[in-house]
């Protein structure tokens, strides 16, 4: 049996919930695709062909683990449990969205899941993923911290200086590097000099791998190992995980950049796909399941946007609320 | 009455609160750079370490944005983090963790979280710390909302209003002027004493006129209001002691009753507190206002090294004396 196939550990219904939430998050992103014009919003980011990275790493932690995200943060909104009316709610900017419509695409998180939130500044997550560890560990809590961001994020200082902090604090964070070859319209192969992003871990005195991003089960042995390691105390690991970023940099992005043959060939390297055939081949679903699966997610997507149309949009009147916690104490003497 | 109270500098007086803070709350620690065996550049820190313990006195690398990240994700996970920043100046290498992290995570995740963080910057001239370690950059920070700003001018507000950043829920920039910190005056001991935002304080009282000032200027300002009350002129001295929230309230009643008004600031004058301050008081009270608004600020300049240079830029009781006679 090769070291991809499915792990003993995995029950019958987890993997099937992998399965159901990599396609959720793909029909999830095309409709907002085909939607665009209606949300409006130039700066919502798709996590088309990249859904086994969030999935399978996110099946690698306990349900009190913490995540951070990416301002492509959907699948990872999904992939830790989050539910998507409230999602698709704030993408179209509702009161009943999961922010309020506060925050919009990039910005959605539930913190009763412990994702802690999509963020719109490229390398913001992991100086805060060290705090969030650095909580659980002061407090023997035992839980770590995932913190994903990509090849663009790769080059930015102030993820150079958390994972210095990770490795000396022994912090319980995995940084989870989701290359998808281009920042917005810049290749890797521009904005670094070396072949695997991983190598850097090896500078902080970490372990750091590159992995096929687009292998669900991959990711999650992967992130496994390392979770244990960090539970243990041992501290962070980099893991690289290599994909592709379907669609363009937005929902409204010509895409003009990359060539249609390198498109081309990673559709044939489709997450979603592999996985499918080996829960084919592991007898775990067959045709009527699967066609009762994609029914149910495209209702449920569905529900999530006939629910958000019809929602109202934020009073205005209360656009000054939640800026503080504490009142705003004006005394005077 | 008979309120105890210790003589201390006004550093002892920040690190008397952080103490009891620390005591009073195991969710409150502290980290930056140096602050640990050494005790900070300051020393305001001193001893901390010995008696809390590494886990709870956290030396850092240079590396600010991972410090402020640090501090601002504990607070999110329930933690009550006081981060250091060593010289204000180095708050230009973190401004994201500030400005789009800590002060937007609240309103923008729609009330869910909220950032108990306090974090600490020594600031202002001094000690000739020329271009890159004198700066006072207070009013940038009142710019950004989700951000509470403080800036007290001696001992007892130290403690009483850092013990209040430490048990807020919301980000907190405590801003400690370099000078105030060897300010020697009396501290109330009470652990529990505590100095809300948004009440300003009146030094002194006079009908002449009105004297706001900030953090160092204050003792400037009340030398020369010494001087001025041989003179038969009676100043009116406040502190604000927080610029957001600010007690608007208690000027406006003091320029109500003396009609004139002179700001100290030692930030540079272009969009300076004093500009804001000048702003709102031009706003609402315009019509209580005999004469025009005075600013005394450190003019639009670097901070130049020689001790010469320094003097002859920031306020001192000798300008301020001047101009409130320009005044009256």
């Amino acid at each position: 049996m090769s070291i991809n196939e499915l792990p003993k550990e995995l029950s019958h219904d987890k993997l099937i919930d992998i399965y159901k939430k990599m396609l959720l998050i793909r029909e999830f992103e095309q409709r907002i695709t085909k939607d665009a014009g209606r949300i409006k919003s130039p700066l919502v980011h798709t996590y088309t062909g990249e859904e086994a990275i969030a999935v399978g790493a996110c099946a690698a932690i306990n349900d009190d683990d913490y995540i951070t995200s990416t301002h492509r943060g959907h699948g990872h909104f999904i992939a830790k449990g989050g539910e998507i009316n409230s999602l698709m709610a704030e993408i179209y900017g509702k009161e009943v969205g999961i922010c309020k419509g506060r925050g919009g695409s990039m910005h959605v998180a539930d913190f009763s899941k412990n994702m802690l939130g999509a963020n719109g500044i490229v390398g913001a997550g992991p100086p805060l993923a060290l705090g969030v560890a650095l909580a659980s560990k002061m407090r023997n809590e035992g839980k770590v911290v995932l913190t994903f961001f990509g090849d663009g994020a790769a080059n930015q200082g102030m993820l150079h200086e958390s994972m210095n902090l990770a490795v000396i604090w022994k912090l319980p964070v995995i940084f989870v590097l989701e290359n998808n070859m281009y920042g917005w319209s810049t290749s890797v192969n521009y904005s670094s000099a070396i072949k695997n992003l991983s190598l850097r871990a090896q500078g902080y005195g970490m372990k750091g791998i590159t992995i096929n991003g687009n292998d669900v089960i991959e990711v999650y042995r992967s992130v496994k190992e390392a979770v244990d390691l960090a539970r243990k105390g041992g501290g962070p690991t980099l893991i690289e995980c290599k994909t592709y970023r379907w669609q363009g940099q937005t929902t409204m992005d010509p895409d003009k950049y990359r060539s249609q043959e390198e498109k081309e060939e990673w559709r044939k390297k489709c997450p979603i796909e592999a996985f499918k055939v080996k829960l084919i081949r592991g007898e775990i679903i067959d045709q009527a399941i699967i066609q009762e699966i994609e029914e149910d997610t495209v209702a449920q997507i569905e529900f999530s946007v006939k629910f958000s149309k019809k929602s109202p949009k934020p009073d205005s009147s209360t656009v000054l609320d939640d800026i503080y916690k504490n009142p705003m104490n004006l005394g005077g003497n | 009455m008979g309120e105890e109270t210790k003589i201390m500098r006004g550093l002892d007086a920040i690190r008397l609160a952080i103490e009891e803070e620390m005591e009073r709350d195991e969710d409150v620690f502290i980290m930056g750079e140096d602050i640990g065996e050494f005790g900070g550049p300051f020393f305001v820190t001193e001893g901390l370490l010995k008696k809390f313990g590494h886990e709870r006195v956290r030396d850092t690398p240079i590396s600010e944005n991972a410090i402020l990240g640090c501090a601002i994700g504990a607070a999110m996970a329930g933690m009550r983090p006081i981060a250091e920043i060593m010289f204000a100046d180095f708050l230009c290498v973190c401004m994201e963790m500030i400005v789009n992290q800590a002060a937007k995570a609240r309103y923008m995740y729609g009330g869910q979280i909220s950032v108990p963080v306090t974090i600490r910057v020594p600031f202002g001239t001094g000690i000739m710390g020329a271009a890159q370690h004198s700066q006072s950059f207070e009013s940038w920070f009142m710019h950004v909302p989700g951000l509470k700003v403080v800036l007290p001018s001696d001992g007892r507000d130290f403690k009483g209003l850092m013990k209040t950043a430490i048990r807020d829920d919301d980000p907190v920039i405590f801003f400690e002027n370099k000078r105030t910190y060897f300010l020697t005056g009396e501290v109330p001991l009470d652990k529990d004493f505590t100095i809300p935002f948004g009440q300003a304080r009146i030094f002194t009282e006079g009908e002449d006129i009105t004297i706001v000032a900030l953090g160092a200027m204050i003792q400037e300002s009340l030398n020369a209001a010494k001087k001025l009350e041989a003179e038969n002129i009676h100043c009116e001295v406040i502190d604000p002691r927080t610029l957001v929230p600010l007690d608007k309230k208690t000027i406006l009643n003091s320029v109500e009753k003396t009609g004139k008004l002179i700001i100290v600031d030692e930030g540079c004058k272009t969009c300076s507190a004093s500009s804001e301050i000048a702003a709102f008081v031009a706003e609402e009270g315009f019509h209580l206002l005999k004469k025009p608004i005075i600013r005394l600020n450190t003019p639009d300049v670097p901070i130049p090294y020689s001790d010469k240079l320094e003097s002859a830029i920031v306020p001192n009781a000798k300008m301020i004396q001047e101009n409130v006679k320009r005044l009256i």
